[in-house]
């Protein structure tokens, strides 16, 4: 396969499949069953991409630092389209294209108006989230993760719940806000070193007082999106209202473009400016960790708590980030990988019920393992997944995240462990109130248990939640290389 | 011999529109009403003539003892102007027709309009300069009072002419210091003699009539009640070609009379620009007219375009040529969507008339999207570029506070670009709206096409180290 533009191929086949899906929506006029061939269509398209991913995959060598598969082209001035992966980024575009085609399928029952729109706006997304993860310039990046606010503000705009409007616009505006001062820190960088390309500017040292600005530029777009305390507020809106596909995306990747930004950007094109806020993040980390898990608790709607987890859960990823040692920026990545396929996992699960009742609502549940046993027993790995339970891969991030936060700061690792207690709480309760006990509600008396769609949809992660669990070298080799690089960056500020 | 060819050659353009406009009337005299149909495409068949002979002299030259001098700059902006002024009477046929308004002076106005165009853009003498504003202006007046009928129409051209008339004066005014402080018209001559304060005075006040002509704040007052009253044909025309045009004769008048004095001007420039993004972006939140509502985000885009002229002829003015040229050809495509919706029972015009256009005019609305993202700024779409190009300006100048405004003002004017989105995607469908003319949905998919792909795939030959740059080039020799 020798010269194929792998990436390019990878990061395009969803957008040429929406086109297709486009032309097949007016070959049949939109009429009958169009609907299902249409997401079909839209399951295939986004299978192949990650056949292709895996190609990368098995394309990309591990015990190589630097980047990979690059492709490079000129494009606008100082600008050029180059594209490149390294483990971070390869472990997060396969964790993309394995959850965008779950997320179609999981869409099979639950999505009943406008297929065709739904279908373009997801792959649309995937070719977004993809670049995001692939592009190794400035610009590029900026272009994929900005671009990427448009189908995720129609998804949670036209097929969310009842006050979506206000929650697509909050998610919009909140994130478009930190992205324009990126891209003004941006504009500067690349006037200041001549050129847009990652890899000139990760040896490019900028002065310390520059570093702190541009620092902070970039900080409040990653920030917003990770999301990290006090600007998390437009998640839970955003998830509560999103169609579950729509929150299984953005809870899987969407938030991962954050932490994936303080790891590509923030390390190391500003150490100095890294170490210097160093405790500011972690204070930041600690309060989201402690906070939204407290404020979870208290939550009577099963995505909001799923949602605020979600913040907790990121609260260690900052941790990790910014421990500045292999421990900690490893169990970040991990950290990253294995929330996105936990938190999926449970909006699907959140899902499935809410297909069944159409409400989301804690209170209206109860007694779910006498009617759904598979169901109860799915809830009860990703719940102790979610919590930390050694043997699934939600340990070995928080264990790792904490272990390095510790060697970098006693306190805010403490701070974090108080973290895992209350997780404990909030997710054990969850789960005693919807599934055991005595069924309460009549209506649930003819709830029917996970059909073959929702089998197919949640198995897969289930089995990876486990085999990374048992087995976590397996992401740690991919992204060992690129760890000890971006370290090695982050010292040469020191 | 050799310099009747050159002086041809410079003033080609305007020469051939102002001989196309008296054949026109001509025509008219002689047929009537049978020219009407034939004049739509007479006139932008003339259009486009004039932006070929632009192009053929795009090196430009002096004519007329210095009264006129074009170059690549001024010869950049004329081709698109001329060029976006055809597509703008292309598709005006269709909206004028089923107003019983297709009358062939349309047509010929929209000529004389060009040829004051073609006049502001090569003057080189403040004389030249207030004869061709005032041709572009008068021609203007009267077609934001084309629908003759209408009160709305009448009132917006009168609106326009009156202020528009103060605007001129002020121009006028300024002039004359100048002139009385320097001893010369010519913009050399006052080059060359320096800047006293006196004809700083000037200067000023000629910042004033200008920004009145390019609707930037605090002279923008106008714009939301002229673009609502007039007809939407008239407005696409007023929000691209002549928009362009009087942008980049503010940039020159600034860059080449005033150059020496750029330290002075900065600030004014600076502070009109700010005022006019702020301005633009909060009056354009409360709108519910979409006429209004564009007129007030065109408002804003121009404060984008002057912070690209605060920043200066080095660094500004390759990014003023790409961001207005992108700008003002989404603007011509959104004002075609406006032309293109259209429902038994009279004009589209209220926002909330668009709601659930996704559910029967799925094409458009698409189209619409990428255009309104576009114009906010948004990647991938091409006015993102031309964002970016002003924020480079602004910082390769310094003007950080500048930046930071444009990053504010963006944000707010998400605010209603994405309401627009919400009603065409998430709301219930409205009435339904009748089929389009062929014509006018051709430029709505053309310009989404080329601001959404065209735009985005060769922006490196239009912006920096493509065309404008090039164009640019010629300022600095």
């Amino acid at each position: 396969m020798g010269n194929l533009p792998i990436l390019t191929l990878m990061t395009f086949l969803p957008l040429a499949g929406a086109l297709l899906v486009m032309l097949i929506h007016s070959a049949t006029g939109g009429r009958g069953q169009s609907g299902k061939l249409v997401l079909a269509t839209g399951i295939l398209v986004s299978a192949a991409t990650f056949a292709v991913s895996v190609a990368a995959f098995v394309a990309f060598d591990p015990n190589t630092a630097g980047y990979q598969l690059v492709e490079q082209h000129a494009w606008y001035g100082p600008i050029s389209y180059k594209l490149g992966i390294d483990g971070l980024s390869l472990s997060l575009v396969v964790l993309t294209t394995f959850l965008t085609p779950i997320c179609l399928l999981a869409s099979w029952n639950s999505i009943e108006k406008r297929m065709t729109e739904y279908v373009i706006a997801f792959l649309v997304l995937e070719t977004f989230m993809i670049g995001v993860f692939v592009a190794l310039d400035l610009v590029l990046f900026y272009v994929f993760f900005e671009a990427g606010l448009i189908p995720m503000f129609l998804i949670v705009g036209i097929w969310g719940g009842k006050d979506r409007v206000y929650a697509a616009f909050k998610f919009f505006l909140y994130t478009l806000i930190g992205s324009l001062l990126m891209l003004v820190a941006m504009v500067y960088m690349i006037l200041a070193a001549g050129s847009a390309d990652v890899e000139v500017l990760e040896t490019y040292s900028f002065a310390p007082g520059i570093q702190t600005w541009l620092w902070l530029a970039f900080a409040a777009s990653f920030a917003v999106k990770l999301p990290m305390w006090p600007v998390h507020t437009w998640l839970p809106d955003a998830h509560v209202q999103a169609p579950t596909a729509g929150s299984v995306i953005l809870a899987g990747v969407l938030l991962k473009m954050g932490g994936y930004g303080f790891l590509r950007f923030s390390l190391p094109m500003f150490p100095d400016a890294s170490a210097l806020f160093q405790p500011f993040m972690f204070a930041l980390a600690v309060i989201a960790i402690v906070y939204t898990s407290l404020v979870a608790w208290r939550q009577t709607d099963m995505k909001k708590l799923i949602a605020y987890s979600s913040v907790a859960h990121m609260g260690f990823v900052t941790l990790g980030i910014f421990a500045f040692n292999e421990t900690g920026v490893q169990g970040a990545i991990f950290q990253m990988l294995s929330h996105g396929l936990i938190s999926g996992a449970l909006f699907l699960i959140v899902g499935v019920v809410y297909d069944r009742m159409h409400t989301r609502e804690i209170a209206a549940y109860g007694g779910l393992v006498n009617r759904m046993p598979i169901y109860a027993s799915f809830f009860m790995l990703f719940t102790m997944a979610n919590v930390g339970l050694p043997g699934t891969s939600g340990f070995v991030g928080e264990i790792l995240t904490m272990v390095g936060g510790f060697q970098a700061a006693t306190w805010a690792a403490a701070g974090a462990a108080l973290g895992v207690i209350f997780s404990a709480v909030y997710m054990l309760t969850l789960y005693r109130r919807t599934v055991f006990g005595e069924i309460t509600n009549p209506e649930l008396n003819g709830i029917k248990d996970m059909n073959l769609v929702e089998w197919i949809c949640i198995a897969p992660l289930a089995v990876l939640t486990l085999l990374f669990g048992i087995a976590p070298n397996l992401i740690f080799n991919l992204t060992d290389g690129s760890t000890a690089r971006i370290l090695s960056m982050m010292a040469r500020g020191q | 011999m050799l310099d009747l060819t050159d002086i041809l050659m410079t003033i080609a353009p305007e020469l051939w529109l102002a001989a196309a406009g008296l054949v026109g009337v001509l025509l008219g005299a002689v047929f009537g009403e049978r020219f009407n149909s034939l004049s739509f495409k007479f006139g932008a068949l003339s259009l486009f003539g004039a932006a070929g002979l632009a192009a053929a002299h795009f090196q430009g030259g002096e004519a007329f003892g210095g009264l006129v001098r074009t170059n690549t700059f001024v010869n950049f902006a004329k081709v698109i102007s001329f060029g976006l002024a055809g597509v703008a009477l292309i598709v005006s046929e269709s909206f004028l027709k089923r107003h019983q308004t297709n009358r062939y002076e349309y047509a010929l106005l929209m000529i004389f309009a060009s040829v004051g165009m073609g006049i502001i853009l090569s003057a080189a003498d403040l004389m030249t300069l207030y004869m061709g504003i005032e041709t572009l202006s008068l021609s203007s007046y009267v077609l934001a009072a084309f629908h003759r009928d209408s009160a709305r129409s009448s009132e917006a051209g009168l609106k326009y002419f009156v202020l528009g008339a103060l605007a001129s004066g002020m121009l006028l005014y300024g002039a004359s210091l100048v002139y009385g402080f320097t001893g010369s018209t010519s913009f050399t001559g006052i080059a060359e003699a320096g800047l006293s304060n006196g004809a700083m005075f000037g200067m000023v006040l000629i910042i004033v009539g200008l920004a009145f002509k390019i609707s930037a704040a605090p002279m923008h007052v106008w714009t939301p009640d002229v673009y609502e009253g007039a007809p939407t044909p008239v407005v696409a025309f007023f929000a691209s070609a002549p928009k362009l045009a009087s942008t980049v004769v503010f940039a020159n008048v600034l860059f080449t009379v005033f150059g020496d004095a750029m330290d002075q001007w900065q600030l004014i420039v600076g502070i009109i620009a700010g005022a006019s993004m702020i301005v633009g972006s909060l009056g354009a939140l409360v709108q519910t007219n979409i006429k209004r509502l564009l007129g007030y985000s065109s408002i804003a885009n121009v404060g984008y375009a002057l912070v690209a002229v605060a920043a200066g002829p080095e660094n500004g003015a390759a990014a003023l040529l790409t961001f207005s040229t992108i700008y003002a050809v989404t603007t011509l495509g959104l004002f075609a969507g406006v032309l293109a919706m259209r429902r038994a029972s009279g004009m589209v015009e209220g926002v909330s008339d668009l709601g659930g256009l996704i559910r029967t005019k799925p094409l458009l609305t698409v189209m619409l999207s990428v255009l309104i993202f576009s114009v906010a700024g948004m990647p991938p779409f091409g006015g993102f570029f031309g964002k970016y190009e002003v924020l480079q300006a602004g910082l390769n100048a310094q003007l950080m506070p500048l930046a930071i405004l444009v990053v504010i003002s963006s944000v707010i004017s998400l605010g209603y670009y994405l309401k627009l989105i919400k009603i065409m995607w998430f709301d219930e469908p409205a009435e339904r709206l009748e089929t389009v003319d062929v014509s006018v949905m051709g430029v709505v998919l053309l310009s989404a096409l080329i601001a959404g792909v065209v735009f985005v795939v060769f922006i490196s030959e239009l912006g920096t180290g493509g065309w404008a740059t090039f164009a640019a080039s010629g300022l600095l020799r």
